[in-house]
């Protein structure tokens, strides 16, 4: 893989997601029954994060999760290798929530379709809601986000990499090219 | 992972991998909706040529779980000999689309047999005294939630070991993680030569003495008949255990019985029934095993 | 018919003898320096034997042909270089009657392959309890008693049979095992088979009854022969019991000579045998038995089976190894060719040393000989192929190997019975 560009900064990313969590509660108008869920593996702290500033803005926490769409995945009989199940703690009711997936990045939108499984497993929210930091295109499922960090048009053969602090030491977005 | 046979070839990632998936069956198997659909599309055959009620409806459940489609054949071995062979029970089987076969046979062997019939996942649901790894999986998955890593821990095996597969699959899967086991038993129950690195005495006490954890086997009837063992109060003399005996083992030792359990013969009732006892956590961790199994047979291997 | 088999190198019990032109003419090696004949074969690098002798084979006549039939197995031999065969009488029914053995000698009679001989049972139905008909049997033609496939459980019937036996001038085979000690064993007991979770035989149910039999013909005197010896410490109790001067003989398998405990890791039936297929140390004990006379015999304990019982498990799955067709070649690969095993002890034991255990003349390559020979190819390699059997049996647990000494011609009295020249 061939490095192209980076698309993002540290502070870019902080800004975006400000932003977001602004978005957020004006779309659900405050924390009572909002619950933030990140998907594994890079949407977990981006969900914590979007959580911490919504809990500064408004005072009061919203509930937080994981949730791991593996068993979910529509791909699993193409797979060389069984991949890595992790674990989904939602250590709430999800029934009547108002609930905001935060994931990386969207990209087929498959992994938000496997998400709105999973989640539709552990009870019926009142409303589901999809945050993704970055929204690369190419869409092959009626799914679309309702809160972006950044519109970035790519093309099939380019990779975004997302680097988050927690998972990568440095939080930066790059797209790289396939060789 | 093509088959699960055995544990040969296996290393302890390998083991750390189906346990970290077996958490997570573990949580699906929380949810209300206890159904996840992995495996949707997929066909998994329960072929039991000895019976066996218990692991039968907790690998087809592990499958249901899983959203594949459970087809299953029960029948005697002996009934088959006079028509229908193994082979050809698989291969019809097998014309229906089957992915994975789950065997049980009294007979050692009868997996790996299938494995040259049929092209298909093949699962050991036990074989003779051969080797029962699904058992051994949920016993060790089981011991670790209660005692932690095993590692250089003494695990004491009580009672007819030459005719358990569990104790076989027990010892090499145990071996693998780093476990020290010893068998105990009557001398006629015992190996003559000492397998997968295992420590082999009739004495009891030798074996429970500062044990992290005791599992006690199923002593078969039939022992009795064939001459083996003078009667259940004789073995009971020799190694039930009992509170008296488990003291010797390390403070708060689990207790574990792979079951069906003889009620006051392998254990003492109150224990058995006691806190000390992983026999229901044992039951309830098969299925989540059982499923962590399918998904790594059945996922993966494609292009 | 007269054949002239040209530019062989002769080999017998006695030695190798140098290449030679021999003539077979009306059944007999009518000459070794030339002559006419109808049909002229050219056999240069080729080596020539007499036939083989086969004391142990399971031909399943009467009342299990499924399995085997007088003519696919008198032509299996055959095509292993076997010019007679002792026919084992564990049939349904056994052949414990004089009738019973009469009639299949005739029937063997029209067949064109080995020529059959009979063993017949040492006691009625192979039962072990009471002693059969022996001088009808033997005056029926039967060579040698047996209750081969079942162990002489009662020394006291054991005693009367040998005592019986030597007044008749037969042998008394036996397949030492201790059936008490061998309990539901289906395999050797050792570290490899305990794992494996299947029954043990352990080593020590032949010596223990070897031992015994040993001590019974101490006391009857007569002619006791062990059949397909399996571990080290019953060579070793036979090489004992020689050397006090008994008349004791053994015989030991392909399969035990070639094969260890170690193929049973894939948990195939097909290795499924009695006795068991035990340790290296073991095989290693039979070839040096075999090497130094302690085992005079090779004998192959031909056990056919259908496909069908043999795919069963392991524990239902039938005991026995089919072997006829590949014998020669396998030991001739593997022992000679491989580590330098004497070649005319190897044909010693599959010729003179079977047939002095009968009480039979010896069988050399010299004029006025009765013409039963096998001319077999040592270049030719070739890997067994069980679909090509002639046995019904078609498989092996050699299938594949690729073994060089196949036989090429047998004749049997002169006449070809096993043709692979054309």
């Amino acid at each position: 893989m061939r490095f192209k560009a980076r698309v993002l900064e540290a502070p870019d990313i902080g800004r975006a997601l400000r932003r977001m969590a602004h978005e957020i509660l004006e779309a659900t108008k405050g924390v009572d029954d909002l619950a933030l869920v990140g998907i594994h593996t890079r949407g977990i702290p981006l969900a914590r994060r979007l959580a911490g500033l919504i809990e500064r803005f408004e005072g009061k926490a919203p509930a937080f999760g994981q949730l791991d769409i593996t068993l979910y995945r529509d791909d699993l009989t193409e797979v060389k290798r069984a991949p890595v199940v992790r674990q989904t703690l939602v250590p709430f009711d999800v029934a009547g929530k108002r609930i905001v997936l935060v994931d990386d990045v969207i990209f087929t939108g498959r992994t938000a379709r496997a998400a709105l499984d999973a989640l539709s497993d552990l009870g019926r929210p009142a409303r589901v809601y999809l945050a993704v930091l970055v929204d690369r295109g190419h869409r092959e499922l009626p799914i679309c986000p309702d809160f972006v960090g950044k519109n970035l048009p790519t093309s099939k053969k380019e990779v975004v990499k997302v680097k988050l602090s927690e998972t990568d030491g440095e939080d930066a977005v790059e797209l790289w090219e396939r060789s | 992972m093509r088959h699960l046979l055995d544990f040969e070839g296996w290393t302890e990632d390998d083991v750390r991998a189906i346990f970290e998936t077996a958490r997570a069956m573990k949580e699906v198997l929380a949810r209300p909706i206890k159904t996840v659909p992995t495996l949707k599309g997929r066909t998994v055959a329960t072929v039991f040529f000895e019976p066996s009620t218990r692991t039968k409806t907790s690998f087809e459940l592990a499958a249901k779980r899983l959203s594949a489609d459970v087809v299953s054949f029960s029948g005697q071995a002996s009934s088959l000999k006079k028509g229908e062979s193994y082979q050809d029970t698989l291969k019809t089987l097998a014309a229906y689309g089957v992915d994975a076969f789950v065997i049980r046979a009294d007979a050692a062997g009868v997996p790996h047999q299938a494995t040259r019939w049929v092209d298909a996942a093949i699962l050991n649901a036990g074989d003779g005294w051969r080797a029962h790894p699904s058992q051994a999986l949920l016993d060790a998955f089981t011991l670790e939630e209660a005692i932690g890593p095993l590692r250089g821990k003494k695990i004491a095996i009580v009672g007819d070991i030459l005719h358990s597969r569990v104790a076989r699959s027990n010892a090499e899967l145990l071996a693998i993680l780093g476990a020290e086991v010893w068998f105990a038993g009557p001398p006629p129950l015992l190996p003559r030569h000492p397998f997968f690195g295992a420590r082999v005495t009739a004495r009891l006490e030798e074996a429970l003495k500062d044990a992290d954890a005791v599992m006690a086997l199923r002593i078969q009837r039939e022992r009795i008949s064939g001459g083996l063992l003078a009667s259940e109060e004789d073995y009971r003399a020799g190694y039930q255990i009992t509170e008296d005996r488990l003291a010797l083992a390390a403070p708060g030792a689990p207790l574990l019985h792979p079951g069906p359990m003889n009620r006051d013969v392998e254990i003492e009732g109150t224990l058995a029934d006691g806190p000390r006892s992983l026999v229901l956590a044992q039951v309830a961790n098969g299925q989540a095993i059982r499923m962590a199994i399918l998904y790594h047979l059945l996922v993966g291997g494609g292009s | 018919m007269s054949v002239l088999i040209r530019g062989a190198t002769l080999v017998d019990a006695r030695g190798v003898h140098g290449v030679a032109d021999v003539l077979v003419q009306n059944g007999r090696i009518a000459s070794l320096g030339g002559g006419e004949a109808g049909r002229v074969v050219e056999a240069r690098g080729m080596l020539l034997l007499p036939g083989f002798l086969d004391l142990h084979a399971h031909l399943r006549t009467p009342g299990e042909e499924q399995k085997e039939s007088l003519e696919t197995g008198l032509r299996a031999a055959a095509a292993g270089g076997f010019t007679a065969v002792v026919m084992m009488p564990n049939t349904r029914p056994p052949l414990d009657r004089p009738e019973a053995v009469r009639g299949v000698l005739r029937r063997a009679a029209g067949v064109r392959g080995a020529r059959a001989l009979a063993a017949a049972a040492l006691t009625k139905g192979q039962g072990g309890a009471e002693l059969a008909e022996l001088r009808l049997l033997a005056n029926a033609g039967a060579v040698l008693f047996t209750d081969d496939g079942r162990t002489n459980e009662d020394a006291g019937v054991l005693a009367a049979g040998l005592r019986y036996a030597a007044g008749l001038g037969r042998p008394v085979a036996v397949h030492a095992e201790d059936a008490g000690l061998r309990g539901g064993g289906v395999v050797h007991d050792c570290p490899l088979t305990v794992a494996l979770g299947l029954p043990g035989n352990p080593a020590e149910a032949e010596s223990a009854r070897v031992a015994r039999d040993l001590e019974v013909l101490r006391m009857t005197g007569g002619h006791i022969h062990f059949q397909h010896l399996s571990t080290k410490s019953a060579v070793r109790l036979v090489a004992g019991a020689k050397k006090k001067g008994r008349r004791v003989t053994a015989e030991a398998t392909p399969h035990h000579l070639t094969l260890t405990v170690d193929a049973l890791k894939g948990l195939d039936p097909l290795y499924k045998v009695a006795p068991p297929l035990r340790e290296e140390v073991d095989r290693e004990a039979l070839i040096e038995a075999l090497a130094e006379g302690v085992v005079d015999v090779v004998a192959t304990d031909h056990a056919p089976h259908t496909l069908a019982e043999k795919a069963a498990d392991f524990l239902r799955a039938p005991f026995g190894i089919p072997s006829l067709e590949v014998a020669f070649p396998l030991l001739f690969t593997e022992l000679v060719e491989k580590r330098g095993f004497p070649l005319v002890r190897l044909v010693e034991a599959l010729t003179d040393g079977p047939r002095l255990v009968l009480g039979m003349a010896p069988l050399h390559l010299e004029e006025g000989a009765a013409a039963n020979l096998v001319l077999v190819d040592p270049g030719r390699r070739q890997a067994v192929d069980p679909a090509r059997f002639f046995s019904k049996a078609r498989y092996s647990p050699w299938a594949g190997w690729e073994l060089v000494g196949w036989p090429v011609l047998t004749l049997v009295e002169g006449e070809v019975v096993l043709d692979r020249l054309g």
